[in-house]
């Protein structure tokens, strides 16, 4: 799960890690009002959406009057921003963050994240602020800096000041620089963060350090212990048919294709979208209905696949361990009979309760092409899609 | 013996009075695992469906002798069930439960450190020796003693893996699911050493998935000191990159863990690698001779 920029500051805020002033507002009146409380400015208007690379494409302005804070918000609110994170429908902006301007001395990259290599959370560090990390790593490597934190011990005094000296800080720096990553370690955990991003983290010629912009990324399987967390939840900036299938516990990712796939467990969903492409085929998503499926999550399942109207068959690829053959048919027996379908249905069932599971099927008088293997439901699927174009 | 687990391993059950728990349970029974007893605190002293209830691990392992435990309490509980059987000494640990939170496992991973357990998974199928022993959600029908050794961190990929291989008469030694978190206890490596010392396991497949370098270091560990012949395959080519594909480890950024690049690397080692998840035994044909 991912919140705005203006959460992540107000989560910050409370944990001690500087950021600056400022406050989320969903009108331009509303926004000069808060400028003014803010003091003399200049100011920073920010819109707020979840993708990255706000600023390229006119979300982040800079503002010398109230006036002009009021003229850039009216600007940004009800504007659709396009970034190279959001697609090119871009996201629709309904509120931005004003804050109070800082003079930018350096900007510098730090972020928290669990790392799988060594299963410690670790802290990465760059001099390259305001960069993409990713094309850091790649490009030189040599200016990005890792500790790995033990986590009986905590984040050490001495690790912070080892990232801060290779940052190149000096004086009173350090010191400030290991408070905030101290207080960056102490947000993660509490949080149950998988990522924890500031980019940049600026040094202010008056020699502070700020957490200009922060960008975080929860551990879903957590959020049980933060439903304070949960609630910042902003189901608009999220694609509505991820939305749909997280409620009935589905994991769906929409794909460009036109073959829909419904199959259990991750790496078997992951393979069968190889193996359509591998005879020529495009999947249209990827949809895992996990192990303790039961009959309404398959019809949901089912229903989320055909909302999709691009797509022009399914393939139903059921390998079943904890899941249960009959319950997948019965499933997919009732959300066919629900939805009227229409388009080709491949179905291939092996494991437990196989032969029940492809009686039901073989009773239900449905049209459903049975598959035997993975190669075989692939290929009669592909060709299916391709006779009805 | 094969590796982990045979007909002589005695089992528990963490969380046997819950339904998961006690429908795979009877499935080991039935399967002709020695499924000696459950754990599940408060209920201790009581007898579900001819299983002996035990209040904590180390209970039901001085009353049983068992070896190895498996769990399947909720996400929430499931870690400190893993450090529950840690302390009360049980060998082999294979942890059925999907959805533990990330920084548990940290804390698990830490509490291991010098301990004698070995920890399969969290969010693994678990594991099971043909024909012997049977802990965790497999389907025990599609498998086949035999000797080839099947490592994977998918669950239902491993059951194509292995039924694809019982279909061609093929057998197998010992298969290990070891799951698709990003903290977990065993990875490819560790038992692609173990398959290397095993006198009953001639050959592995392998199957990896997009994201981290799990896949790529158990590669180099086949081309410097595996006399074996391996075989694999890597879920997620088409897989968009920046998305969760499900399993929190399955997600490509930043051009790293992307398929095509473990694909090159596996190749490179020697490994006979699938072009298609159809193709898993067969790849593995190309290199041994059963």
């Amino acid at each position: 799960m991912n919140i705005h920029e203006y959460q992540a500051k107000a989560i910050l805020r409370k944990f001690g890690v500087p950021v600056p002033d400022g406050h989320v507002c969903y009108n331009s009146a509303g926004a000069r009002e808060w400028a003014k409380r803010l003091g003399d400015g200049p100011w920073v208007v920010k819109a707020q959406i979840h993708a990255g690379g706000r600023g390229k494409g006119g979300g982040v302005k800079l503002a010398r009057t109230t006036d002009e804070v009021r003229n850039i918000a009216r600007e940004m609110i009800g504007m659709t921003l396009v970034t190279h994170q959001t697609g090119s429908e871009g996201k629709l902006v309904t509120r931005v963050l004003v804050e109070d301007g800082c003079n930018i001395a350096n900007e510098l990259y730090v972020s928290l994240l669990v790392d799988r290599a060594t299963s410690k959370v670790t802290i990465m560090a760059s001099t390259e602020g305001g960069m993409d990390i990713e094309e850091v790593a790649a490009k030189t490597p040599e200016k990005i800096f890792t500790e790995a934190i033990d986590p009986l011990v905590g984040m050490t005094s001495f690790q912070c000041r080892k990232i801060a000296f290779a940052l190149g800080l000096t004086g009173k720096l350090i010191n400030k620089a290991v408070a905030l990553l101290q207080g960056l370690y102490t947000t993660f955990l509490a949080c149950d963060c998988s990522m924890l991003e500031i980019n940049p983290l600026v040094v202010t010629k008056e020699s502070n350090l700020l957490a200009l912009d922060a960008k975080f990324g929860f551990d879903d399987n957590a959020l049980f212990r933060h439903p304070k967390i949960g609630d910042m939840r902003d189901y608009d900036e999220e694609d509505p048919n991820e939305v749909e299938a997280s409620q009935h516990e589905l994991s769906y990712v929409a794909l460009t294709g036109n073959i829909g796939c419904l199959v259990n467990g991750a790496g078997l969903a992951m393979a069968t979208m190889d193996i359509i492409k591998h005879y020529s085929g495009d999947p249209a998503n990827f949809l895992d209905v996990g192990g303790g499926a039961t009959i309404e999550r398959v019809t949901e399942a089912f229903k989320l696949i055909l909302s999709d109207k691009n797509v022009k068959g399914i393939l139903v690829n059921i390998f079943g361990g904890i899941m249960k053959c009959d319950i997948i048919a019965t499933g997919v027996v009732e959300a066919a009979k629900q939805v009227s379908l229409k388009v080709p249905l491949v179905v291939r069932l092996e494991g437990t309760n196989v032969t029940r599971g492809k009686e039901i099927l073989a009773e239900s008088g449905l049209n459903i092409v049975s598959a035997d293997g993975m190669a075989d439901a692939a290929q009669k699927i592909v060709q299916a899609v391709k006779g009805a174009n | 013996m094969s590796i982990l687990i045979d007909k002589n391993t005695k089992v528990i059950t963490q969380g046997i009075t819950g339904a998961t728990g006690l429908f795979h349970a009877q499935g080991a029974r039935e399967y002709g695992t020695q499924m000696v007893g459950g754990v599940t605190p408060g209920k201790g002293g009581t007898v579900l469906d001819g299983f002996s209830v035990y209040d904590t691990v180390l209970d039901a392992v001085q009353q049983t002798g068992a070896t190895a435990s498996v769990i399947y309490v909720p996400p929430p509980f499931a870690a400190d069930s893993i450090m529950e059987a840690v302390d009360a000494g049980v060998e082999l640990v294979c942890c059925i439960t999907e959805g533990i939170p990330v920084l548990d496992m940290v804390k698990v991973k830490q509490y291991m450190i010098g301990k004698k357990t070995r920890l399969i998974g969290p969010n693994c199928p678990g594991v099971i020796t043909p024909g012997e022993c049977k802990i965790g959600i497999m389907p025990g029908y599609i498998h086949k003693p035999g000797r080839v050794g099947v490592v994977s961190r998918s669950g239902t990929l491993t059951y194509e893996a292995v039924w694809q291989l019982t279909c061609l008469g093929i057998g197998q030694s010992t298969c290990v699911g070891i799951g698709g978190d990003p903290v977990n206890g065993t990875n490819h490596l560790d038992v692609l050493k173990m398959f290397q010392e095993d006198p009953n396991t001639d050959a592995v497949i392998m199957i990896g998935e997009i994201g981290g370098t799990s896949e790529e270091e158990a590669a180099y560990f086949v081309k410097e000191h595996m006399t074996k012949p391996v075989a694999a395959y890597i879920a997620g080519v088409t897989a968009p990159p920046g998305k969760r594909m499900g399993h929190a480890g399955a997600i490509i950024s930043g051009g790293k863990g992307t398929a095509v690049e473990k694909v090159a690397v596996l190749e490179a080692c020697g490994i006979s690698v699938a072009a298609s998840p159809a193709e898993m035994a067969d790849a593995l044909l190309k290199i041994y001779k059963p």
